[in-house]
């Protein structure tokens, strides 16, 4: 017998397999993501990029818990124009990369894909949907659908690109959500950004450890969640859906997909399991997919609806 | 590892002693294990101010250190904190120093040299060291600027204008030296000019050369990317690179990257950093 193919088209973009490094996890430099595709990830995304640099909260920033993970690292990036100049030769990354880019308005959103322009990311992913930097995602009011729709829209009209528009969990309705993302002109939705934003207090110091105080959760706390999440948008709409939460083995993947996903984030996994976690996963679905006689992701998209 | 001895969040511990090193450097030493090994490094937080990386530089069964030169906000406030005072500690984090067989057997020897505030994340190796066929050379600036030169005997004391020891740079006498010694390994940690020349040295007469980066860091744990070095995590795959990673990492003596994570020579980094 063969081995499974785990060979995916996103949106036109073809991946040696479903998993994909989100945005926040090394996505700040070239070499990395290299790094990143070394592991055998199947996409990469770069860290946030808005129109200025940033420099983010102070520390700490990330710290980890029972249960995953706790962030906010306040969109730390160098700015549109220096990230254009770091990703200048994208093509010596051998996976697709999508860039992610974060604004307060729809005209920062559109400032930013201009400023890309010149460079080769396969897609634009807009994370309208962070709980803890001000002025972006939830704290900017992006998580309503008259506001995913006003931004998705104006970026539709600045680029050909794939447009993946990155949702929140705490959104009750997601699907009403995902589905304005697709009316306004989104190819895909990632789903979801990180859960909360929840708090992590030092009982000695009688201080939260974050200095932002709060923080997106991330990891196997937010996993069943996601799966959730995805569920109920792929009821609600026809383009592929990236699942991403808390996912850290081939079976987890697998469980995503059955939701509903096409592709895979695999974020705080990588502090669980390691950088190769990505080639782990792979081989731990193919292993799966061949006892269970599948022989390809398409075959197993959705399959736990009814 | 145990539990005890590795900290994944802060856990608070009560500054224990506190000894002036120089004008601008102090240690703080809390009594508590730590399972440590030379070259790693651990998060020290100031709960609602800030978190930054410090080297451990006193070591021992049930007390560690660690050495804080006087330099912007948090250092500042660090240096007016008395004994019986509170900091949170996470870690330790990384990979540390490797000592060849060789060295250890008393066959082969080992030169360690270090420059200003990089001393610190070399003294608990030359601790360990202590016995083997090792030579120490340390340099700073200026006499005042030189840490640990009373810990150590049998050091080389260098400085850049020649206000106490030889006048001029640890490196200048490194061919001498491995000519009468012929090193085995070289550690460094100092300034990244200093460590880029040791690398060099190293590369020349087939030397193994282990060295100390410095890289703005957030998370610790290799996940966020800040710290990255040419593919490498300071943090994370480091902060110790040995001769075979450094050949691959071509922002090594040249680039780094600031808080916003845009890449900078080396000196516009210094410049930000203060030092």
């Amino acid at each position: 017998m063969t081995a499974p193919n785990l060979n995916i088209n996103l949106c036109g973009i073809k991946l040696s397999n479903p998993t994909i490094l989100p945005s926040g996890f090394l996505g700040t430099s070239k070499s990395l993501l290299k790094r990143v595709a070394d592991n055998g990830a199947g996409a990469a995304t770069i860290k946030s990029v808005s129109l200025a640099p940033r420099e983010g909260h102070k520390n700490p920033t990330v710290i980890p818990f029972e249960a995953g993970m706790l962030n906010a690292v306040g969109y730390s990036n160098p700015g549109a124009e220096e990230t254009a100049r770091e990703f200048a030769n994208i093509n010596e990354i051998s996976i697709p990369v999508i860039a992610s880019i974060i604004g307060t308005e729809a005209d920062d959103f559109v400032s930013v894909v201009d400023k890309l322009s010149e460079t080769q990311f396969s897609a634009i992913e807009l994370p309208l949907s962070c709980p803890h930097t001000p002025g972006f995602g939830l704290l900017a009011g992006q998580g309503t659908p008259e506001s995913t729709r006003n931004i998705v829209s104006a970026v539709r009209k600045a680029t050909k690109l794939p447009i993946f528009v990155k949702l929140s969990p705490n959104i009750p309705e997601i699907g009403n959500l995902a589905k304005a993302a697709e009316d306004a002109g989104a190819n895909a939705i990632t789903a979801v950004n990180t859960l909360g934003p929840g708090m992590i207090i030092n009982i000695e110091a009688r201080k939260p450890v974050l200095s932002y105080k709060v923080g997106g959760v991330s990891g196997p706390a937010l996993r069943p969640i996601a799966t959730r999440c995805v569920y109920d948008i792929y009821e609600a709409v026809k383009i592929p859906i990236i699942g991403t939460g808390g996912i850290s083995t081939g079976r987890h993947a697998i469980e995503m997909i059955m939701a509903g996903a096409t592709a895979v984030g695999i974020g705080t996994g990588i502090y669980q399991r390691g950088m190769d976690i990505f080639r782990k996963i792979c081989q731990e679905m193919e292993t799966w997919m061949s006892e269970n006689n599948f022989n390809n992701i398409d075959e197993m998209i959705g399959i736990a609806h009814d | 590892m145990t539990e005890e001895l590795y900290f994944e969040q802060p856990v608070m511990m009560k500054i224990d002693k506190i000894i002036n090193e120089s004008d601008d450097t102090k240690s703080f030493m809390f009594r508590h294990k730590l399972g440590y090994n030379p070259g790693q490094f651990i998060m020290v937080w100031l709960p609602g101010i800030d978190e930054k990386p410090f080297a451990v530089s006193c070591f021992g069964e049930d007390f560690f250190g660690i050495t804080v030169l006087e330099r912007g906000n948090f250092t500042k406030l660090m240096h007016k904190m008395k004994p019986g005072e509170q900091v949170g500690i996470r870690g330790p984090f990384g990979h540390g120093f490797s000592i060849p067989d060789n060295v250890k057997d008393g066959t082969g020897s080992a030169c360690i040299i270090g420059g200003g505030c990089g001393m610190a994340s070399l003294t608990v190796l030359i601790e360990k060291l202590q016995g083997y066929n090792t030579t120490t050379l340390i340099g700073a600036t200026t006499k005042t600027k030189l840490l640990f030169k009373n810990r150590y005997k049998d050091i080389t004391i260098f400085t850049d204008d020649g206000s106490e020891g030889r006048k001029g740079y640890p490196t200048d006498i490194l061919e001498d030296l491995h000519n009468k010694h012929n090193y085995n390994i070289l550690y460094t940690c100092g300034p990244e000019i200093m460590m880029t020349k040791v690398y060099q040295f190293c590369n020349k007469h087939d030397i193994q050369c282990e060295a100390s980066l410095e890289r703005y860091m957030k998370c610790g744990i290799g996940i966020c990317g800040q710290c990255v070095c040419d593919g490498q995590m300071v943090c994370k795959d480091g902060p110790v690179f040995n001769s075979q990673a450094l050949d691959k990492m071509n922002d090594f003596g040249s680039y780094s990257l600031l808080k916003s994570g845009q890449r900078v020579s080396l000196k516009e980094y210094g410049e930000w950093r203060g030092c």
